[in-house]
């Protein structure tokens, strides 16, 4: 943990409150970029960025990203004729406000900016995102996880962004709480519920679990594992299912356990959120892999208490997990240094000692295979879980991660109306998998109203 | 030639109107209400008759986007959910506005000075710190309410729930700006002639006869103009639910109130001309709710 560490948690969690997880409009279909079935631009001579990189050029990063100045540095020392502006416009919604803002207005947009997965397709849908091909992105395809590659691909092979750091989705639980009630720690959603009745029925203080009824992306990484097809675009035809049958699965599985009164739902990242986790209230936060250093910060009375595991199943002969959070680099439409901007995009998330120092600096999970399989990295060993190698735990999920999960195109309005639909529901007990259907038929009036022709999913 | 006529016409215009300086010394004002006010308005009314759509781009659409509001539910409910906040909340208000400023008035308390300084540091105190601070104190599980019922066995009612939400709005917007109207209010008051209560004082008025005939009625005017800040602010909230709605993400959902809503048409789901429209339909709704006030106190006057 950094030194600041309350303040970097509390950014942490804006941005990943901010909204769900992930991203790009990966079109499982064409996600390949040796297919690209509109290839934009041709590819950038070597020459011409041999050029560009050892003229003299200011770019502008916007980001969120803590210290992020030391990776910076890493890039400036390797090519002293480029100056990078780190500017900090804020974080998740804010960020992004801005950021359209000065598109709109035509001017004053970053270069490069951080943009989290799940809003990849927002912005490539206004046209806001290079295409990375011409810039020779497709070449690092294989330096990344599977899963987060396709986050950042268009429907037409477009590489939109570079994936920096990852939320693949684990079990975090109290191993003292557990051991003192007889709980064995869930491998399946089944073992999961019965856990939930006994623990609360041995201590109506405690529950199993806090499900946040206002956490959308929890939520969309918990429809993620159960392989729901919520979302699908292409082009201006956007695909709607976010009342599928597994999305409903899902539903009816945690409505049932909040109806019971075993599982709460507080709102998460408030104060009665984070004390719930130093006296006990919360057995277990079903988060991701960026989880646990956050809650070392926020939780430090119940050190060495935690344990790592990995979500339960719905089926345990296929582990499955989702993703919840993490972001990406981005080169800005309108940049006049593209393949600086690209390059340096680029940079940051492939050169070793960058990504290195993101995951050590910044405690990113990263999404660099390299690094995930490197001891220095997964070998780790955190006193906050008893010395579990908690990294290495999350390398593993990570590998699990389904890679067809796609994002909307209007992320910000699913994420508000599953909030007061879903959400509502789940704070009111009432029925939620009803409540899916409600969810989808506003985001479908939403959809046809902004042009977009829809389908069932 | 042309320069000669253009100096002798203002010269002749500053002859005949000699408050032509005046423009001068309101000039910056204008300015900034040009630029500030005036355009941004203007724009907002001009965006309010387009549609920008995410696929197929700008198209003017006229007043659809008028039509749509006035039969938008959730515009609707967030009026009527204004509407009942101003019919509860300000009356409560004004009442302890004026009880403050009738007791300081009175000379009867001790330690004037320090009883109006406290009523008045809740408006000096920005409205998000003020909500922030409440917003801990209704905390369900661990605010000092809760815990005092956890004390004396009793339950402390959810006051982040769907129920008690209006209310802990409301009490927040009382605790910020009582004071703020005491203050307007006690003003007003110490501009009373002292030779009335003197009057009425040899006629036998005792001090709650004074309050009630003579100083009421002459506060009727700082009364109304009170009455109309609260119309706007009550009509316009927003920065109360809109931090509130981080404790309480699923009471206080995007249409709570029409500014809530309009600023989450905007920044949420990318409907600047629609929200435009709502802001637009807001503004005369308060437009028409501070008339009917005006038109009904001074019927109420000259009757």
């Amino acid at each position: 943990m950094p030194t600041s560490a309350p303040h970097f948690t509390r950014r942490r969690l804006l941005k990943l409150t901010a909204v769900t997880a992930a991203a790009a409009t990966l079109a499982a279909c064409s996600g390949s970029a040796s297919n690209p079935a509109s290839g934009p631009t041709e590819a950038v001579s070597q020459d011409d960025i041999d050029k560009a990189m050892m003229t003299p050029t200011t770019l502008t990063f916007w980001t969120w990203v803590p210290n992020i100045d030391q990776e910076v540095a890493l890039f400036q020392k390797k090519y002293p004729a480029i100056k990078v502006d780190v500017v900090n416009a804020g974080q998740g919604l804010d960020a992004y406000t801005k950021l359209r803002t000065a598109l709109k207005a035509g001017t004053g947009a970053p270069d490069v900016a951080q943009i989290e997965y799940q809003y990849v397709p927002t912005f490539s849908i206004t046209k806001s995102l290079v295409d990375l091909r011409p810039y020779g992105a497709a070449a690092n395809r294989s330096k990344f996880v599977d899963w987060t590659w396709q986050q950042v691909t268009g429907p037409n092979g477009e590489v939109f962004a570079y994936p920096q750091d990852t939320g693949p989705m684990g079990m975090l639980y109290r191993a003292d709480l557990f051991e003192k009630y007889g709980i064995e720690v869930p491998r399946t959603w089944d073992e999961f519920a019965a856990a939930a009745r006994k623990l609360h029925a041995a201590d109506p203080k405690v529950y199993l679990t806090n499900l946040a009824a206002n956490e959308t992306a929890g939520w969309h990484g918990l429809m993620w594992q159960a392989g729901s097809e919520a979302y699908s675009v292409k082009g201006t035809e956007v695909g709607l299912a976010v009342n599928d049958a597994a999305s409903k699965k899902v539903a009816s599985y945690w409505g049932g356990l909040v109806r019971e009164g075993v599982v709460s739902t507080d709102p998460d990242f408030t104060d009665n959120w984070f004390q719930g986790f130093n006296s006990g209230k919360y057995a277990t936060w079903l988060t991701a892999a960026w989880g646990p250093v956050f809650l070392s910060g926020s939780a430090k009375s119940t050190t060495g208490k935690w344990r790592a595991a990995p979500l339960p199943q719905w089926d345990t002969a296929e582990p499955v997990s989702g993703n919840w959070g993490g972001s990406t680099t981005a080169v800005i439409t309108g940049s006049k240094n593209p393949i600086v901007a690209a390059k340096f995009a680029e940079f940051l998330n492939t050169d070793l000692n960058a990504t290195k120092m993101f995951s050590e600096v910044q405690n990113f999970f990263p999404a660099s295979t390299t690094l995930l399989a490197d001891p220095s990295f997964a070998g780790r060993k955190s006193e906050f879980f008893g010395g579990q190698q908690v990294n290495k735990l999350f390398a593993q999920i990570s590998a699990t991660v389904d890679v067809g999960w796609q994002w909307p195109p209007f992320l910000d309005q699913s994420v508000k109306d599953w909030t007061e639909t879903a959400g509502k529901s789940l704070a009111d007990k009432s029925d939620v998998a009803a409540a899916t259907d409600e969810w989808q038929a506003r985001l479908k009036a939403y959809a046809k109203d902004q042009g977009f022709t829809v389908s069932a999913g | 030639m042309i320069t000669r006529t253009a100096a002798s016409s203002r010269l002749g215009g500053r002859r005949s109107h000699p408050g032509n300086h005046a423009y001068i010394f309101v000039a910056p004002f204008l300015a900034c209400f040009v630029v500030l006010f005036l355009l941004p308005l203007g724009y907002a009314g001009y965006l309010s008759l387009f549609k920008d759509q995410l696929v197929g781009g700008t198209v003017f659409v006229g007043l659809d986007n008028y039509l749509r509001a006035v039969q938008d539910p959730q515009l609707l409910d967030g009026l009527r959910r204004v509407l009942l906040f101003f019919l509860i909340q300000v009356p409560l208000m004004l009442l302890v506005a004026l009880g403050l400023a009738l007791a300081l008035d009175s000379g009867l308390l001790r330690l004037p000075k320090l009883i109006r300084l406290s009523a008045f540091i809740p408006y000096a105190v920005p409205s998000v710190v003020a909500t922030l601070m409440w917003g801990y104190l209704y905390g369900p599980d661990f605010g000092p309410l809760t815990q005092l019922g956890d004390r004396l066995g009793f339950t402390a009612p959810d006051l982040l729930g769907d129920a008690w939400m209006l209310a802990s709005l409301g009490n927040i917007v009382t605790w910020e700006f009582a004071g703020y109207n005491m203050i307007i209010l006690y003003a007003a008051l110490r501009t009373v002639p002292s030779e009335r209560y003197e009057a009425a004082a040899v006629d036998g008025a005792g001090p709650w006869r004074i309050a009630w005939h003579i100083k009421i009625p002459a506060l009727r005017p700082a009364l109304l103009l009170c009455l109309i800040f609260s119309v706007i602010g009550s009509f316009q909230l927003f920065a109360e639910p809109n931090l509130i709605q981080r404790l309480a993400p699923t009471v206080i959902n995007s249409s709570y109130t029409p500014n809530v809503y309009a600023h989450s048409l905007a920044f949420v789901s990318q409907q600047v001309n629609y929200a435009a429209a709502v802001s637009f339909l807001l503004g005369f709704v308060i437009l028409a709710v501070s008339y009917a006030v005006l038109f009904v106190s001074s019927r109420n006057r000259r009757r």
